[in-house]
């Protein structure tokens, strides 16, 4: 049981604010060295683990195309296109992202969005260019809650919309797993499951993205 | 043949040329800080795979010292100005769009093609790594784009990725770190001492609470770890098996698919979950690090409770 005490690590320094590098670091020799492998061989274990994890990063390639395109003005372009377009409330910019995320994931496009390349340069500054023209003298707080609510909605987006795809990661992980325990899944069965909750997180995500329109609204009312 | 290698070295270069372009950046008081930290990293990419694996640790350690010590902080950035932004946006127009949204068409399009190219039998790309290969030809076909349209000053790309790299900061660096986090608790049997509590904690053969135990239970071990991968075999295998598919009868398809998402529930909770959680809080520039989670809480508690009522209500024989 010892060997939990990583965990715990994470929990504290995540709920004290630590820095999550060190918090991170920290779980990780802790577990090593609980689990009796010594300081040496455990910064090495964690080396050797970060090393072949290279692969995660690989993300942050798209940067120097996004950061081209944010010098040349797309922010301000993706921020006017929605200005000009009244009925486009942050709520509704939003609601449409999540819907065409659900279902661009459930066709197995998953790369159709994320937050380096899809958040930051086009979603967020749209639908923070709507807040702006619907709330007068808008503040900070708001501007952050309306961007918070960008990444919000493409990660519910992608998770509840991936599963409906056969070929998933997490999909073949089930059929994996079970079929270890001695039984067979199919993965379109699995897929046809995910369906309902789906439909459930769009229902519920897409009510309160509505909700958010009411509420930037009501900052005007006591505004006015 | 084309491997992961190819794409750790342009990451190696990235970052590199973050390092150098910070070194030399004379505005900014925390340069020094700035480019050790994209120095190491840019180490890890060119050289982790040579390295002995103590030295690879030691050069996380280096990171995460300069990280908590000094931090990694955004200096004054020789990009455009606000004016000549929006000028530029009027001259171009929705054209600016096309190459953003070349990344993820040709993502899709390298990802169809290029795991069928063999030169001499041998295939072109490592077919395990075609999806992080395509990835990498679409965001270097898409600066090609983007570069042959704008026509930008050549070093444009660099002191960009440069700008937008410091203005994620060392989260830049934390999922890498939490997957490595991830790989050292399988490694320790982290996995198999959880499921050891979990079937000892088991709550007695109420339908409802063995179906919410493992529903909760897979959000829970979901928030500890990180993802949900991570939690579904401990949690499946540990209580969903036992109880609810021999116990109780359940179809083990719909209880394993609606285990898993209630797993993603739990993911959209955690710090752990950093890709999704933290890197975007510092892409956005908010100053709560806990912004995009506490955003995401109601939606993933109610959704726990729909996948709840809908395991309980749709898995078993009536």
């Amino acid at each position: 049981m010892l060997v939990l005490s990583g965990l715990l690590v994470v929990v504290l320094g995540f709920a004290f604010r630590v820095n999550p590098l060190l918090v991170v670091t920290v779980a990780g020799l802790v577990t090593g060295l609980t689990g009796g492998l010594g300081f040496l061989k455990t910064l090495a274990t964690l080396g050797q683990a970060f090393t072949e994890s290279r692969y995660v990063a690989i993300v942050w390639l798209v940067l120097p195309v996004i950061g081209l395109l944010e010098r040349a003005g797309l922010k301000e372009r993706a921020r006017e296109v929605v200005t000009g377009m009244q009925r486009a409330t942050a709520g509704r910019v939003l609601l449409a992202y999540l819907a065409l995320r659900q279902v661009t994931a459930a066709l197995g496009l998953v790369s159709l969005g994320g937050h380096p390349q899809m958040v930051r340069p086009l979603i967020a500054p749209m639908a923070e260019g709507a807040a702006e023209r619907d709330v007068h003298d808008i503040d900070d707080a708001t501007r952050h809650l309306v961007r918070a609510h960008a990444a919000a909605a493409d990660n519910i987006g992608v998770f509840f919309g991936e599963d409906i795809f056969i070929a998933i990661g997490s999909i073949l992980l089930i059929k994996g797993v079970m079929e270890q325990a001695g039984i067979i899944v199919l993965p379109t069965r699995l897929a046809l499951w995910a369906i309902p909750t789906a439909i459930a997180a769009f229902v519920i995500h897409g009510a309160r993205l509505l909700l958010l329109d009411r509420r930037l609204a009501a900052r005007n009312t006591r505004a006015a | 043949m084309i491997t992961l290698e190819f794409l750790y070295r342009l990451m190696g270069i990235l970052t590199a040329a973050a390092a150098l372009i910070n070194l030399r950046d004379r505005t900014n008081q925390n340069r020094v800080p700035n480019a050790s930290f994209w120095g190491l990293w840019s180490v890890s990419f060119l050289f982790g795979s040579y390295l002995p694996d103590l030295a690879n640790g030691v050069l996380i350690l280096g990171m995460v010292a300069v990280a908590t010590l000094r931090g990694v902080r955004a200096g004054t950035d020789d990009s455009t100005t606000s004016a000549e932004r929006i000028a530029s946006a009027r001259r171009w127009g929705n054209r600016l769009f096309l190459p953003a949204l070349a990344v993820p068409v040709f993502t899709l399009l390298a990802n169809a093609t290029i795991g069928h190219l063999t030169i001499d039998g041998t295939p072109l790309v490592q077919p395990k790594q075609v999806t992080l290969v395509a990835l990498g030809v679409a965001t270097l076909a898409s600066l090609a784009i983007g570069m042959l349209m704008l026509r930008p000053p050549a070093r444009a790309p660099f002191t960009e990725a440069r700008r937008l790299l410091d203005a994620v900061g060392w989260a830049a660096m934390l999922p890498q770190l939490l997957a490595a986090l991830g790989a050292v608790f399988a490694a320790a049997g982290v996995g198999a001492a959880v499921s050891t509590l979990a079937s000892a904690a088991i709550p007695s053969d109420a339908p409802l609470l063995s179906v919410a135990a493992y529903t909760i239970g897979m959000a829970l071990l979901t928030m500890l770890m990180g993802n949900a991968f991570a939690a579904f075999p401990v949690m499946t295998l540990g209580i969903a098996l036992p109880l609810l598919v021999t116990g109780m009868h359940g179809d083990p398809t719909i209880i394993a698919a609606i285990g898993m998402l209630s797993g993603f529930c739990g993911t959209l909770m955690t710090p752990m979950a950093a890709n999704f959680n933290l890197v975007p809080v510092a892409l956005l520039d908010l100053p709560d690090r806990y912004a995009v989670i506490r955003v995401q809480v109601p939606t993933a508690l109610l959704l726990l409770v729909v996948n709840t009522a809908l395991l309980y209500f749709l898995a078993f024989p009536r």
